[in-house]
C-alpha cells in the first residue's frame, strides 16, 4: 500500500517536472513568436512588461484569465466547453514518451510511436466539435476545413512514420534515438530526407500553422473554429496550440536528428571536447532550432488556399512518402552504411 | 429527403479583410461562392450634400476623407473643377508640386494597397514593410501641411504653401536614446526635397524587397494567378478605371491620354497587364509603384531648379499673406470676404478627373453663380469595381473572394461617400 503510494507520488512528480517546464516554454514561445516575428517585420515585439517585456506572457496569461468565458445561448454548452478541454490534454499528455535525455523518459513504451500517433491525432477531435458546438457559421467552416485537412495530412504523416519505424526497426523512441548515434551524419535526415521534409510539412499543417491555417483563416473566417471562444477556453485551445508547436519540434528532432544525441559524436577532437555537454540540452537546442524554423515560415509565407493544401497533401506528400518506403526498404535490405547496417 | 440549400453567410461589416465596413452576403455551395450580394452604405456621410451647404474653398478638406488613403488626389480632382469653371491655372511651380504630391500619394495607397493584399492573402510581413516606407511619406505629408492624413493643402491657384526647408526631426525618448535619434534623423537634416529625393533613392531597392517575397513566390501566384479574371471587354464594360483597367491589358491613363497639370512633360510609363487575374493587378501595381518614383524624382529635379509662386496672385480666390494684410486695406477686406463668404464661382458646369491611384476620380461641379455648389458629384473609382465583384468572384472559392475583394483596392470612404 504505502509502496504504491510512493510510486504514484514519484509519477506525478514526474509529471510536473515534464510539465512544467512545457507550460513555461509554451508561454513563452509566444514571447518568442512575437519577438521574433517582430525583428523579421522590421519592428521589435513585445517590450513594455517587465525587463525586455519577459513579462509579457504572464501578463497575457492574467488577462484571459480574469475575462468572461462568454458561452453561446445557441450553441451546446457541454460539448462546447470540452472541446478547449480536448485540444490542450492530448497535447500535454504526448510528452509522456518524448526521450529528454538518455533514459530520460515518463513512460518508456515500446509502441511509443503509436501512441504518439494516436494522442496527437485526438487534437483534431477538439476543432470539429468546437466549431460544431459553437453554432457559428464561421467556427463551422473552420470545422470542416480541419476535418478534411487532418483526414489528408495524417495520411502522410502515418506514412512518414512508418518509414522511420522501418529504418530504426522499432517503435519505441529511445530506440530510435539510439539508432541515429554516431554523430550528425548518421542522423535519419539525411537518408530519410524527403520524409522529413514531409513530416515537418505535415507538422506545421496538423499544428493548424501558417501557412496552412485556413482553420483559423484569419483573413477568410475571421478565427475559424474558435471564433465563439473567449477567456480561458480560448487560452486553452492557444495553449494547445502551442504545445503542439514544441510536440512537433520534438518529435522531429527524436526521429530524425538524433534526439539528445550530440551532433558532435564522432568528429575527432570536437567529439571528446563537447562530451560533456548533457543529451537534454542538445535535446532542448534541436527543439529550439525547429520552433524558430515555425515561426520563420509565418513571417515567410502567404496563406495556402483549402483545395491547394489537399492538392499539396494527396499529389504531392503522399505519393512522395510510399515512394520512399520502397526505397527505404530497398536501403535495408542492402544494409547501407552507415544507416542500415 | 431533406432539401438542400445553399449556405449563406454574411461577410463583414465587422470582418477583417471587409476593407473597412462592406457587408457582402454570399451564396455558398460548400465553399464556392454562388453569389455576393455586397450591401454598401455603411460609411455615408452625406459628403456631396454637406458640399452644397458650404463655400467652396470649405469642402476641400472633405476631399480628403473621401478616399482616406490617398487623400491629395481626391482633393486635385475638386480643386481641378473649381478652376475649370473659374478660369485659372496655377503657376507652374504649383503644378509641378501638386504632380509630385499626386505621386507620392499613388505610392502611399500602393503600398497600402500591397500590405493589405498580402495580408489578406496571409503573407503578414510585407504589411509591416509598407507600413515601414508609408511612415516616410507620411512624413512629407506632415511637412507641408501638418496634417499625416488629411492635408488640405490643394487650393485652388495652388497650393497652400511652399515646400519647408526643414524636416521635423524626432526626440529622444524613454524608448530611444539620443544615438537612435541622430540616426532616425540623419536624412531629415536638409529640406523636404531632399528627404523626398533621398527617399526615391532608397524606393526601388525596397520594392525589390516586397518583390521578393511575393512575385515568384508560389504560394502566392497559386493564390492570385487565374483569379478574379476581368476580360478587356468586360473591364471596359463595367467602367473599371486605373489598375483594375490597365491589368486587363487596356493602356488607359488619363495622366497619358488626357494630361493635365505638367504629366505631359514628364517621362514615365504605364504599365499593363495581360490576363486580367490578381497577379496582373498585383503586377501592374508593383510597377506603378516604380514610375511613380521616376516622376518624383522629375519633379524634384524641375522644383530645385525653379523656384517661384505656388499661389495665384489673384487676392479675389486666393486669400493675401498675413503681411500685406497688415498695411493694405484691400488686402484686409480680401481676407475677410475669402473667410468668411468665400468666393463666388460664375455659372456653369464642370468635370475635372484626375487619375487617382484607384481609378479614374471625377467631380461634376455646378455652380449657380453663388459661394456654393449647387451640386457636386462626385465620381469614385471604387464604386464601379465592386459593383463588379459579383461577376468576379463568382465560381471561386472563399479565400479568393478576399483576395478578389483586395485585389479591387475597396476603400469605403469613397464608395458610400
Amino acid at each position: 500500500m504505502m509502496t504504491d503510494l510512493f510510486t504514484l507520488l514519484i509519477i506525478i512528480a514526474k509529471i510536473l517536472v515534464i510539465l512544467v517546464p512545457v507550460l513555461l516554454s509554451v508561454a513563452y514561445l509566444t514571447y518568442a513568436e512575437r519577438k521574433v516575428i517582430g525583428y523579421m517585420q522590421a519592428r521589435v515585439g513585445p517590450n513594455r512588461v517587465g525587463f525586455l517585456g519577459l513579462g509579457q506572457p504572464i501578463a497575457d496569461a492574467l488577462k484571459l484569465l480574469f475575462k468572461e468565458m462568454i458561452i453561446p445561448s445557441a450553441s451546446n454548452p457541454v460539448l462546447f466547453l470540452f472541446a478547449p478541454i480536448l485540444a490542450i490534454a492530448p497535447a500535454l499528455a504526448a510528452w509522456a514518451v518524448i526521450p529528454f535525455a538518455d533514459g530520460w523518459v515518463l513512460a518508456n513504451v515500446n509502441a511509443g510511436v503509436l501512441y504518439l500517433l494516436a494522442i496527437t491525432s485526438l487534437g483534431v477531435y477538439s476543432i470539429l466539435i468546437s466549431g460544431w458546438a459553437s453554432n457559428s457559421k464561421y467556427a463551422f467552416f473552420g470545422a470542416m476545413r480541419s476535418a478534411a485537412q487532418v483526414l489528408s495530412y495524417e495520411i502522410a504523416m502515418g506514412f512518414a512514420i512508418v518509414v522511420v519505424l522501418m529504418a530504426a526497426d522499432s517503435a519505441n523512441l529511445m530506440e530510435i534515438v539510439q539508432h541515429q548515434s554516431g554523430g550528425f551524419w548518421h542522423w535519419y535526415w539525411l537518408p530519410l530526407l524527403p520524409i522529413f521534409v514531409v513530416y515537418f510539412i505535415s507538422g506545421v499543417a496538423e499544428t493548424n500553422r501558417h501557412p496552412f491555417d485556413m482553420a483559423e483563416g484569419e483573413s477568410e473566417i475571421v478565427a475559424g473554429f474558435h471564433v465563439e471562444y473567449s477567456g480561458m477556453a480560448f487560452a486553452c485551445f492557444f495553449l494547445g496550440e502551442y504545445a503542439n508547436i514544441i510536440l512537433i519540434c520534438a518529435v522531429v528532432t527524436t526521429f530524425f536528428f538524433g534526439g539528445w544525441l550530440s551532433p558532435f559524436q564522432g568528429i575527432p577532437l570536437l567529439g571528446n571536447l563537447l562530451a560533456f555537454v548533457p543529451g537534454v540540452i542538445w535535446f532542448v537546442l534541436k527543439t529550439w532550432f525547429f520552433m524558430f524554423v515555425f515561426l520563420w515560415i509565418r513571417a515567410t509565407f502567404p496563406r495556402y488556399r483549402y483545395d491547394q493544401i489537399m492538392r499539396l497533401g494527396w499529389k504531392i506528400l503522399i505519393p512522395i512518402t510510399i515512394l520512399w518506403i520502397v526505397v527505404v526498404g530497398l536501403a535495408i535490405e542492402m544494409r547501407i552504411p552507415p544507416w542500415f547496417t | 429527403m431533406a432539401e438542400i440549400h445553399n449556405y449563406t453567410i454574411n461577410f463583414g461589416p465587422q470582418h477583417p479583410a471587409a476593407h473597412g465596413v462592406l457587408r457582402l452576403i454570399l451564396e455558398l455551395d460548400g465553399e464556392v461562392v454562388q453569389r455576393a450580394d455586397p450591401h454598401v452604405g455603411l460609411l455615408h456621410r452625406a459628403t456631396e450634400k454637406l458640399a452644397e451647404s458650404k463655400p467652396y474653398n470649405q469642402s476641400i478638406g472633405y476631399m480628403d476623407r473621401l478616399d482616406y488613403v490617398s487623400m491629395m488626389c481626391n482633393e486635385h480632382g475638386y480643386v481641378l473643377a473649381m478652376e475649370k469653371l473659374l478660369g485659372i491655372t496655377p503657376p507652374v511651380r504649383a503644378q509641378y508640386i501638386r504632380v509630385m504630391f499626386d505621386e507620392i500619394t499613388r505610392i502611399l495607397n500602393h503600398l497600402l494597397w500591397l500590405g493589405a493584399h498580402a495580408l489578406d492573402v496571409g503573407a503578414m510581413t510585407v504589411f509591416l514593410y509598407c507600413f515601414r516606407e508609408r511612415e516616410d511619406l507620411l512624413d512629407c505629408y506632415e511637412a507641408v501641411s501638418g496634417a499625416r492624413m488629411h492635408a488640405t493643402y490643394y487650393r485652388p491657384g495652388g497650393v497652400y504653401r511652399d515646400l519647408p526647408n526643414k524636416m521635423p526631426q524626432y526626440q529622444s525618448s524613454r524608448w530611444h536614446n539620443q544615438a537612435a535619434i541622430t540616426q532616425l534623423n540623419d536624412n531629415r537634416q536638409g529640406s523636404l526635397l531632399d528627404f523626398i529625393a533621398d527617399f526615391a533613392q532608397r524606393f526601388p531597392k525596397l520594392v525589390d524587397e516586397y518583390e521578393t517575397l511575393l512575385t515568384d513566390n508560389r504560394i502566392w501566384k497559386q493564390r492570385t494567378v487565374g483569379i478574379g479574371v476581368v476580360t478587356p471587354e468586360r473591364a471596359k464594360a463595367l467602367g473599371f478605371t486605373g489598375p483594375m483597367l490597365r491589368g486587363s491589358g487596356i493602356a488607359w491613363d488619363l495622366r497619358k491620354k488626357q494630361p493635365y497639370e505638367v504629366y505631359d512633360q514628364l517621362d514615365f510609363d504605364i504599365p499593363i497587364g495581360t490576363q486580367g487575374d490578381c497577379y496582373d493587378r498585383y503586377l501592374v501595381r508593383v510597377e506603378e509603384m516604380r514610375q511613380s518614383n521616376r516622376i518624383i524624382q522629375q519633379c524634384i529635379e524641375w522644383l530645385r531648379q525653379h523656384p517661384g509662386p505656388v499661389l495665384l496672385d489673384n487676392h479675389k480666390i486666393v486669400p493675401p499673406s498675413r503681411v500685406e494684410m497688415k498695411g493694405d486695406m484691400e488686402s484686409l477686406i480680401h481676407h475677410f470676404k475669402l473667410f468668411t463668404e468665400g468666393f463666388c464661382i460664375p455659372e456653369g458646369e464642370a468635370y475635372a478627373a484626375v487619375e487617382h491611384p484607384k481609378g479614374e476620380f471625377g467631380v461634376y461641379l455646378i455652380s449657380d453663380g453663388a459661394n456654393k455648389p449647387y451640386r457636386l458629384k462626385v465620381r469614385p473609382p471604387g464604386f464601379a469595381h465592386l459593383a463588379a465583384l459579383d461577376e468576379m468572384v463568382r465560381g471561386h472559392m472563399l479565400a479568393d473572394v478576399v483576395t478578389i475583394l483586395s485585389s479591387q483596392d475597396i476603400v469605403f470612404g469613397e464608395i458610400d461617400r
